[in-house]
């Protein structure tokens, strides 16, 4: 199988996709003759022409509102919003428009649309480039919520959001774009080529939305993460040696319930971490789902790791980041509570 | 200490508040037949003009006059008229209803009748609009069942879209009617997109967004102007320049001192600035523009100068911020009655006529009243399920599990 890095991959999934389907169109700020400021459209335009891959203006309820035109025209849009922290000019278009227009039409109007969307920290991005505001969507009915941790995922998960009839919200962690990073940002890095989840089959195949993946089995304590979060979880296992299954959520609306109480109810502890702000963050709602299904097997309380409820800072990134020694301090108060 | 004088804040105000005459005055109508009509390929900057003055077809004597009166069918001129007719009637009878406390909300057209009717008119089957509230004229010009259009007033068991909407935001793809937003503004730019892709696929479609005056202080109206002016799509963005948002006179969207159809000029957009109660102005200038982004001239700007008769809704009173006699005093009068008169003089209309279409879509609209009625009123017979189904294409399971313990 090809190596592929993250940005590889999802350059591969609408390559795939604009081969397929004359209806996927790919646009956003930079993504054509360039091919976007992370590469992920790179050599598209080239490829399929003007007509199908294209620059926008910066203009970001312009670029979702049209995407809502064209697919209520018949397309399938897969547009690009530079950074998730540039998003919120669209929010109008994708929670009272993209969202709604199959429940308030009765089905004759619909936004198969895909946003996807580079978030997260640690690249010294500051407080406009590593925000991740996964929970402003999840708290929206009528939209889908992803984000891929790794290269395989990303491609099988990106063919599914532009194959599927609803928007979708794909949310690419952009610290994870060429390697597993696993939060030590003093060591060097390592890249996708030596990874097991950077081998990515050519051509077409889909991870589904709506299913968690068992990252790592374990019997001491559940983690539930997504996104970067998965690799600083695992970092933090082996160096508690506490045996943690880590559940990477993959997609978080429609959530996999069914995958975190099974694991749960198994391991009778639960660590909810992520990256995101923690209060009113998706872990709330984790806290809660896991609460209401697995009281009855809890050990000791959900415990949740988040960012700071500060705005993301810039020469602090470290301090803010959910990193494995944060993880590993509280996973061993967790298995010493009881 | 400063040498300047402390600034002053700025809150424009209309002419006129309730116990004041009503003031017109500020608004310049040039004769009608006195604006030339360029050809269709035109650039933006070589019609300038066009975006200040007003496009006027129907004189004082209720005559055709000028380039823009040529090449009208007597046809569309009488369809123009009786559809109009249905509107005001439609209208008046879903008002009724509202007293009747049968439905919980409604918006009349009354006094704009003309610029739905007169656009609908020049548009082609397959052509979208993207319609705000106040385009009625757009469905009840087609074949649209009216029976569907009172169910979805009265939000009952046969509203074909089951009791989530308010009153009048109706959806029909297949009549080139764009589902309705209570968020204003949005919709102008989703027909800059939908005319994106009828060009990308090489279609012969065009697109209409609709916008009112208020509502061109939105994000979404720039949005809109800026990706019509890059990708030059066929698309026709109207602004309905009614005076009124709510109590909000044109001023608070920026519209006091220049008019809204001069800012498409900054974008490159031809503009073209119409009176709004003058169907035949109205036709043809709609004609002219679909004829522009028919031929993949690109987008075409147009505001339409009309006057909000009604209130802004049922649930409006406004006696509370204008002159009451506002309305009557609104310089470009009556499009229905400008109409009829002109139809009369030419001898294809009469006053017995007149009254005899009245009767007739009064009939036909309290029969399919009477027809949806039978199938409940005010969101009766609307069934709790309605909410879960339709919220994604496939039910995911918490969905489910919320409606099943709602037990339905």
């Amino acid at each position: 199988m090809p190596q592929m890095s993250m940005i590889e991959a999802i350059r591969d999934a609408m390559d795939v996709k604009l081969g397929e389907d004359d209806n996927v169109v790919v646009f956003g700020e930079d993504v054509g003759y360039f091919g976007g400021v992370f590469r992920c459209t790179h050599g598209l335009q080239q490829k399929y022409g003007t007509n199908r891959v294209f620059d926008s203006p910066i203009n970001e309820s312009g670029i979702v509102g049209t995407a809502i035109g064209m697919g209520a025209y018949g397309l399938r849009p897969c547009i690009e919003i530079q950074f998730a922290d540039y998003i919120y000019p669209a929010y109008d278009q994708i929670v009272s428009e993209a969202a709604r227009l199959r429940h308030r039409s009765n089905k004759d109007f619909t936004a198969p649309l895909t946003i996807r969307t580079p978030c997260g920290g640690g690249i010294f991005g500051g407080q406009t480039h590593s925000q991740s505001p996964e929970a402003l969507f999840t708290h929206v009915s009528g939209v889908k919520t992803v984000m891929p941790s790794n290269p395989y995922d990303a491609k099988g998960l990106l063919i599914s959001a532009i194959e599927d009839d609803d928007p979708v919200i794909f949310f690419e962690p952009k610290r994870l774009y060429n390697g597993p990073f696993d939060g030590h940002h003093d060591k060097p890095a390592s890249n996708w080529s030596k990874h097991l989840l950077g081998d990515v089959p050519a051509g077409h195949y889909t991870v589904p939305i709506g299913k968690a993946s068992v990252f790592s089995e374990g019997s001491d304590v559940t983690i539930l993460c997504y996104g970067t979060m998965v690799f600083v979880a695992e970092a933090a296992k082996k160096e508690t040696g506490i045996d943690a299954e880590i559940i990477d959520l993959r997609s978080l609306m429609p959530l996999d319930v069914d995958t975190i109480v099974e694991s749960v109810q198994k391991t009778g502890r639960c660590m909810v971490l992520h990256e995101a702000t923690l209060t009113s963050g998706f872990g709330a709602e984790l806290a809660a789902q896991v609460q209401e299904r697995c009281f009855y097997h809890l050990e000791a309380p959900v415990v949740r790791v988040a960012g700071y409820d500060t705005p993301y800072p810039h020469a602090q990134e470290w301090d803010y980041f959910p990193g494995p020694a944060r993880v590993g301090k509280e996973l061993k108060a967790m298995m010493e509570a009881v | 200490m400063s040498k300047y004088a402390p600034l002053r804040f700025h809150v424009p105000q209309p002419t006129g508040r309730p116990g004041d005459e009503p003031d017109f005055t500020g608004i310049e109508i040039p004769a009608a037949g006195s604006v030339r009509r360029p050809a269709v390929d035109t650039k933006a900057a070589d019609m300038k003009e066009l975006a200040s003055t007003m496009v006027r077809v129907l004189n004082r004597d209720g005559k055709a006059v000028g380039p823009w009166a040529e090449g009208i069918s007597d046809e569309i001129l009488l369809t123009g008229l009786k559809n109009m007719i249905r509107v005001r009637t439609y209208d008046e009878r879903m008002m009724t209803l509202q007293r009747q406390g049968k439905t919980s909300f409604y918006m009349k057209c009354t006094g704009e009748e003309a610029i739905a009717v007169g656009f609908k008119a020049a548009l082609s089957k397959g052509d979208m609009n993207f319609p705000t509230y106040r385009q009625q004229g757009l469905l009840l010009s087609t074949d649209y069942p009216l029976f569907k259009m009172v169910c979805q007033i009265l939000s009952n068991s046969e509203d074909p879209l089951k009791g989530r909407q308010l009153p009048i935001m109706y959806s029909s793809k297949e009549h080139g009617f764009f589902t309705i937003s209570g968020n204003l503004g949005t919709q102008f730019v989703q027909a800059v997109g939908w005319a994106m892709a009828s060009a990308i696929k090489g279609d012969t479609k065009i697109a209409a967004g609709w916008i009112g005056d208020g509502s061109t202080a939105e994000t979404d109206f720039h949005a809109a102007l800026v990706n019509a002016s890059v990708y030059k799509p066929p698309v026709i963005l109207n602004v309905v320049n009614n005076q009124w948002a709510i109590s909000s006179f044109r001023g608070m969207a920026g519209g006091d001192h220049a008019t809204f159809a001069e800012r498409a000029l900054g974008y490159d957009i031809p503009a073209l600035r119409v009176d709004g109660n003058d169907f035949l102005a109205v036709y043809a200038a709609s004609s002219w523009a679909v004829e522009r982004a028919r031929r993949g001239m690109g987008p075409t700007f147009i505001e339409w100068v009309t006057y909000r008769v009604a209130p802004h809704s049922t649930s409006d009173d406004p006696t509370q911020y204008r002159p009451k006699e506002e309305s009557a005093a609104w310089p470009l009068g009556d499009p229905l009655l400008r109409l009829k008169n002109h139809l009369i003089g030419r001898g294809l209309w009469s006053e017995e006529r007149h009254t005899q279409a009245e009767s007739e879509y009064n009939d036909e609209i309290r029969a399919a009243t009477k027809e949806a009625e039978k199938y409940g009123v005010m969101g009766s017979g609307s069934s709790p399920k309605n909410m879960f189904d339709d919220v994604y294409k496939e039910m995911p399971p918490h969905l489910r599990e919320q409606r099943q313990k709602l037990g339905v």
